[in-house]
């Protein structure tokens, strides 16, 4: 395999992140800006495998691993946050999520 | 000819084989099921179309065939058309790695070509390293298909047996990969012919015996996979109609059917290879290899069947569960069962090893 | 070759969707565009060695954490619910101002590093993996993530229950 098709796999992440990060800062529903977190999170796991291909170890695999326990508890909890506030105030539109807002 | 090219022939063949057969259990299944069906409720069932209904599957074919194709107003017009397409690809992909019965040997014929002489012919598509984590992951895919078309189809009835289904398989996919630990902590491997290799000899080798706690979780969780009674919620007709096809009409209608057979089969075809021996005939004197491989084919054949008709019983046996039962018994009772029984295995393995 | 060709039909799939992702007004057309994206990226390890992480990215990824976003969009029936690109125009192009140069900046980093392209023969396979996973440098990490999980089954219940 030629050392491009890592590099490639980096950019690709790079840009993941990037279009995630936006999602993030421009989407109101809060279950798309979860989604977009969770690209965010993968992005980074396809720089682990990239650089553990790269470097010929297997620690980013278990990087890999770990990051989707975390991610499976975050959307375990993260969602029903999401239900809590959607019986709370009937809409997922962010800012109407402001009570603790100074 | 190169090797490479003998081996992709010979995949190409198999692949097509396994392809074609599974087309033809599936259309062989739905007669059956309703012979099966009416012969425990003392009726006739479909005897008609040629010896003994033989041709009823061609008949629905060729009606479903002819059927106007019908998308409802309001329906998203591309999850509604894809979803068919998605069930139906997730359930041919994950028969890719089941094990349809040991190995064929050709018979050294004269008019065969050279390399074909004597060729031993696996009969399973993919061998992967991660083995039943690949259909693990196909099969949890396969909902997908359920759900787009619950929500696609813009109708109540079709949402509410979308959003059963999702939770349903959810629930019990979790037990039926607990049920798989302990045959993997025994094995030692993923991979499904090593498997059925470990359970040669007497058919008391069987992981069904030694392991039967799992294997009564298996059968209990897989039925629920493949949606059938009493877990049919996704569709439940007397409460929901139809549940998620309730819109389909026609080939899509077809194609969301097969999915659920093919799945059906695959189940039948795993548990035969992990819990009941697979292409062990379950005598040592008869191994699986007698007679160019043949023998294990049938043995193998066998037990499909007769977890099949264990289905088509059920069927014919029991009423479906009610909901909040279902979601009871599934994180109450078989998840914690799986799990303590992992705990036991995984002690006799340990103080064994 | 066929590594190369795989990688780059799974990378164009990834960035189309990852698109459709944060561009789609309707929440559901978002989640179907991540599964698409989480089963690219899926493919993309497995061309890169990792089989292992590639089913497992299948099996929690897209078959459990996806399913459990769908169902709670299905659940909350946000079906048509408009969802309009947030903040004011200035703000939308700061950020993507912001965005585009931070993907600019790491991404001359990237070109500009060497990377070796590591051993000819790399294969993550299970085996290999969990021998790592279960030696002393991480058996604890696994331990206390297990304890995360029971956390967080927990805490979801708690949150989600109308009264316990």
């Amino acid at each position: 395999m030629s050392g491009s098709l890592v590099q490639h796999a980096l950019l690709l992440s790079v840009a993941l992140f990037t279009l995630g990060a936006l999602g993030v800062f421009m989407r109101r529903n809060v279950i798309t800006i979860f989604m977009c977190i969770e690209l965010m999170l993968n992005a980074v796991n396809l720089a682990f495998v990239a650089f553990s291909r790269s470097l010929g170890t297997f620690d980013g695999q278990v990087l890999v691993f770990f990051v989707m326990t975390v991610a499976a508890a975050e959307a375990a909890v993260g969602l029903a946050i999401v239900i809590a506030l959607h019986r709370h105030r009937d809409t997922l539109d962010i800012d109407s999520f402001n009570l603790l807002k100074w | 000819m190169s090797p490479l090219i003998q081996d992709l022939i010979e995949k190409a063949v198999v692949v097509l084989v396994v392809f074609g057969g599974l087309l033809g259990v599936f259309s062989l299944c739905t007669l059956i099921e309703r012979r099966v069906l009416a012969f425990m409720q003392f009726r006739l069932g479909p005897n008609r179309t040629g010896p003994q209904g033989l041709f009823q599957p061609v008949a629905d074919g060729i009606k479903l065939f002819f059927k106007e194709e019908f998308i409802p107003a309001g329906a998203n017009k591309l999850l509604f058309v894809l979803a068919p397409a998605v069930a139906v690809v997730t359930a041919f992909m994950s028969t890719a790695i089941v094990s349809y019965g040991g190995a064929l040997t050709v018979p050294a014929l004269s008019f065969l070509p050279e390399w074909l002489q004597g060729r031993v012919i696996e009969l399973q598509i993919a061998d992967l390293d991660v083995g039943i984590l690949y259909l693990f992951a196909l099969s949890s895919l396969g909902v997908y298909g359920v759900v787009m078309a619950g929500w696609a189809s813009n109708n109540k009835y079709a949402l509410v047996g979308g959003l059963r289904s999702s939770a349903q398989m959810f629930s019990y996919e979790l037990a039926l990969g607990l049920s798989w630990v302990p045959v993997i902590l025994v094995t030692n491997s993923f991979r499904l012919p090593e498997i059925v290799a470990g359970q040669a000899g007497w058919f008391w080798n069987w992981n069904c015996f030694a392991l039967f706690p799992a294997f009564l979780v298996y059968v209990v969780a897989g039925t629920a996979e493949a949606n059938r009674t009493p877990f049919d919620l996704p569709e439940a007709e007397t409460e929901l109609v139809a549940g998620f096809h309730t819109e389909y009409s026609s080939m899509k209608f077809a194609l969301l059917q097969m999915a659920e057979y093919v799945n059906m089969i695959t189940i039948s075809a795993l548990g035969a290879n992990m819990f009941l021996g697979g292409a062990n005939t379950g005598l040592p004197f008869l191994p699986p290899t007698a007679a160019f491989g043949l023998v294990g084919f049938l043995a193998f054949a066998a037990k499909v069947a007769g977890f099949l008709f264990f289905f088509f019983w059920l069927r014919g046996t029991l009423p479906r569960f009610r909901y909040d039962q279902l979601m009871h018994f599934g994180w109450k009772v078989l998840v914690p069962v799986a799990a303590c029984f992992i705990l036991v295995v995984a002690g006799v393995v340990a103080a064994l090893a | 070759m066929i590594e190369s060709v795989l990688f780059y039909t799974f990378a164009a799939l990834a960035l189309v969707s990852a698109v459709v992702v944060i561009a789609q007004k309707s929440p559901f057309y978002s989640a179907f565009g991540l599964i698409v994206v989480l089963c690219s990226l899926s493919g993309i390890f497995a061309v890169l060695g990792s089989p292992f992480i590639a089913v497992i990215q299948l099996v929690v990824y897209a078959g459990a954490i996806m399913v459990l976003f769908l169902f709670v969009l299905m659940l909350l029936n946000v079906q048509r619910e408009t969802d309009d690109v947030g903040g004011s125009a200035p703000l939308r192009l700061a950020a993507a101002a912001l965005a585009s140069a931070f993907a600019a900046q790491v991404a001359a980093v990237i070109a500009r590093a060497r990377i070796v392209s590591g051993p000819e023969q790399y294969e993550a396979s299970t085996r290999k993996v969990a021998e790592l996973l279960f030696s002393p440098a991480f058996l604890y990490v696994f331990e206390a993530t297990s304890i995360l999980i029971l956390a967080a089954l927990v805490g979801a219940i708690v949150l989600a229950k109308r009264d316990l």
